[in-house]
């Protein structure tokens, strides 16, 4: 009976108290220096875009890497955007993530109120649905998508792309707006009626106020999805005029004899406001995630 | 009652969502009924629409696709022509379709158990870590994660640059090996390695900011408890923390093999869209036969084919999710 277990918090106790903080003391150092290496390891390709993006050509192209940009150059960001459609990409992909995440989010917001609001037959077929419809592989349905615009004379143009783009956005946009709607306790929207609010009320003036970071979270990730994506647009739109952000940057990399400094440039744009966006909402949307998960 | 349940069981009651007192009884009775019957359908009835046009249909379309000769000719009439299994049992009896398909499921296991295990790693760091380093360490990994796929090849490629990249570089200095002007996609073991990098190295951010997440919400008093019964960590970690996690861990295990095993753009771009046969995955397979031969039908009974593979293995995340849809 008595076990190591029982003597081991008394044996803790014993150590004076000196060495057991500087014990403690080194622990702590041995987590910060692991995170810090750790943090400098996965941010390291997005420094050296960032970097290469502000080099001189002939501190690029070197055999032992110049770490630092100096002196700094904006000559690759000037070359990057004065590409040919590079500003027909920054249009259309404004365009088509717009309308994306408009879309998304009043459709997204209506179908997570049923399902978070209401009990109701064919709510767990419709729950199964989203669910197994984010289990589709996306580069599975290109073929009879393709298919499917061509014969609706849809291919080439953005409103093709913005339907599709919608699908695969919907699903996980109602999932994570269910999570927030059911994360505004139900009291009180019915103390707002039983003060003599109508349901719609109730609605307007409590749940959607409560809702609205969800909302932006969820339109935020609309944007970064409908932003980031690059099979679809790469087979629906072939003009070069057409053609998303995405799309034009990947072109530039299929050139021979790659020019680093204006491709790291043009990274560095398509990057920057899915970056500046993620940062902001980050911490909602990965709580929003699991808050349903645990919830069970 | 499984170990997973007593967890959530034991979540839900710290959460503490009480059940609803009844509504205030204000329309007659009636009227009220209909409407409560009609309103989620009609809330519900758009978003359907769009899903159910814009993929449940091409799905069904897909699965048609996989019986029929559908190639450039087809492609102009709008109309293929049904070949039965045709199609089928040209890929079974396609020694690189096998290849291929082996090849997809090693590279999914690889890259599916490195971002669990690094994801996993970083999460537990997380927790332990003071307020200031694990704020910069959040900051960090969701930068990472909000880099476009597009973007990230193309910084790969550049840090593998065959002259001027920083990683022969690295490796060269450190006396490791001497990769002087080395081409890293001459041998498809170290292609793959490169986009394997790149994976993961995308996908742990998720993962452990969505682990760390299920963490904070682990209940202190348990651990607490079992610190005071004399637990170790590593205890701790198999009997607290895990089963706690578990619908967490099974739902990032199956996201991550969906998105590991229909990888093509990192592959796509990073061998300039023409990679060679050695480095096909499923979704290059298909993609290739498709688009670069115009044999829609046979890339489409490709892809069902990794469709199905991907359900079998990720039937659990599906029960999964519609246990915590049902019951909430």
């Amino acid at each position: 009976m008595s076990s190591t277990s029982q003597l081991a918090p008394g044996v803790a106790v014993n150590i004076p108290r000196r060495r057991r903080s500087r014990k403690r003391l080194a622990h702590r150092a041995a987590l910060n220096i692991t995170a810090a290496v750790i943090l400098v390891v996965m941010l390291f390709p997005v420094y050296w875009m960032v970097s290469t993006a502000f080099k001189q050509g002939k501190d690029i192209l070197t055999l032992s890497p110049v770490w630092f940009p100096s002196p700094a150059t904006l000559a690759n960001f000037t070359d990057a955007i004065n590409r040919p459609y590079f500003w027909d990409g920054v249009k259309n992909s404004l365009i088509v993530t717009s309308t994306v995440v408009a879309f998304s989010l009043v459709l997204a917001f209506l179908a997570a109120l049923a399902l978070a609001k209401f009990r109701f037959y064919g709510r767990s077929a419709f729950i199964v649905m989203i669910i197994g419809v984010q289990m589709v592989p996306l580069n599975a349905l290109i073929i009879p998508l393709y298919i499917l615009l061509s014969s609706a004379h849809q291919v080439d143009k953005l409103s093709g792309v913005i339907i599709t783009y919608l699908t695969f956005v919907l699903p996980f946009a109602i999932w994570t707006l269910r999570g927030f709607v059911l994360g505004v306790p139900k009291e009180l929207e019915e103390a707002a009626m039983v003060d003599g609010c109508t349901r719609f009320g109730a609605f307007l003036r409590i749940l959607v106020p409560l809702v609205a970071p969800g909302l932006v979270a969820t339109a935020i990730f609309a944007f970064i999805q409908a932003w980031n994506e690059y099979l679809i647009a790469y087979v629906m739109l072939n003009s070069p005029e057409k053609q998303t952000l995405t799309v034009w940057l990947a072109g530039f990399t299929t050139v021979r004899g790659t020019e680093w400094g204006p491709l790291m440039a043009g990274a560095t744009l398509t990057a920057l406001p899915v970056v500046i966006f993620f940062l902001f909402v980050q911490r909602r949307v990965a709580f929003g995630l699991t808050a349903g998960a645990v919830r069970g | 009652m499984t170990r997973e349940a007593a967890g959530t069981d034991l979540l839900t009651a710290v959460n503490g969502s009480g059940l609803a007192a009844p509504l205030p009884r204000r329309r007659p009775a009636f009227r009220r009924r209909a409407l409560h019957w009609a309103a989620p359908y009609t809330l519900l009835a758009p978003a359907a629409v769009v899903i159910a046009g814009v993929l449940a249909y091409p799905l069904y379309k897909l699965v048609a696709l996989s019986f029929q000769k559908y190639g450039l000719f087809e492609l102009v009439r709008h109309e293929g022509v049904y070949i039965g299994l045709a199609n089928y049992s040209h890929i079974f009896h396609d020694a690189l379709f096998w290849r291929v398909v082996a090849r997809t499921v090693v590279f999914a296991v690889v890259n599916v158990t490195l971002t669990m295990v690094f994801g996993t790693l970083i999460a537990l760091l997380l927790e332990r870590l003071g307020k200031t380093m694990r704020v910069l360490l959040t900051t960090g990994l969701v930068c990472v994660w909000a880099i476009p796929v597009v973007v990230s090849v193309a910084v790969f490629q550049w840090m593998v640059d065959f002259q001027f990249g920083v990683v022969n570089w690295l490796l060269t200095q450190l006396h490791i090996v001497d990769y002087q002007h080395h081409n890293w996609f001459t041998n498809p073991m170290q292609g793959f390695a490169v986009i394997t990098a790149l994976i993961v190295w995308g996908a742990i951010p998720f993962v452990a900011i969505t682990l760390y997440a299920g963490l904070a919400q682990l209940p202190r008093e348990l651990v607490e408890a079992a610190e005071v019964d004399g637990a170790n960590a590593w205890r701790v970690f198999w009997n607290i923390t895990v089963p706690v996690l578990k619908p967490i861990f099974v739902i990032l295990t199956s996201l991550s093999i969906i998105w590991d095993f229909q990888v093509f753009i990192q592959v796509w771009l990073m061998l300039g869209t023409t990679p060679s046969e050695d480095y096909y995955l499923m979704s290059v397979y298909s993609f290739v036969q498709s688009f670069k031969i115009s044999e829609y039908g046979l890339g489409s009974a490709i892809a069902v084919v990794m469709v199905l593979i991907m359900m079998s293995v990720t039937f659990v995340y599906v029960r999964e999710m519609i246990r915590i849809g049902e019951t909430d």
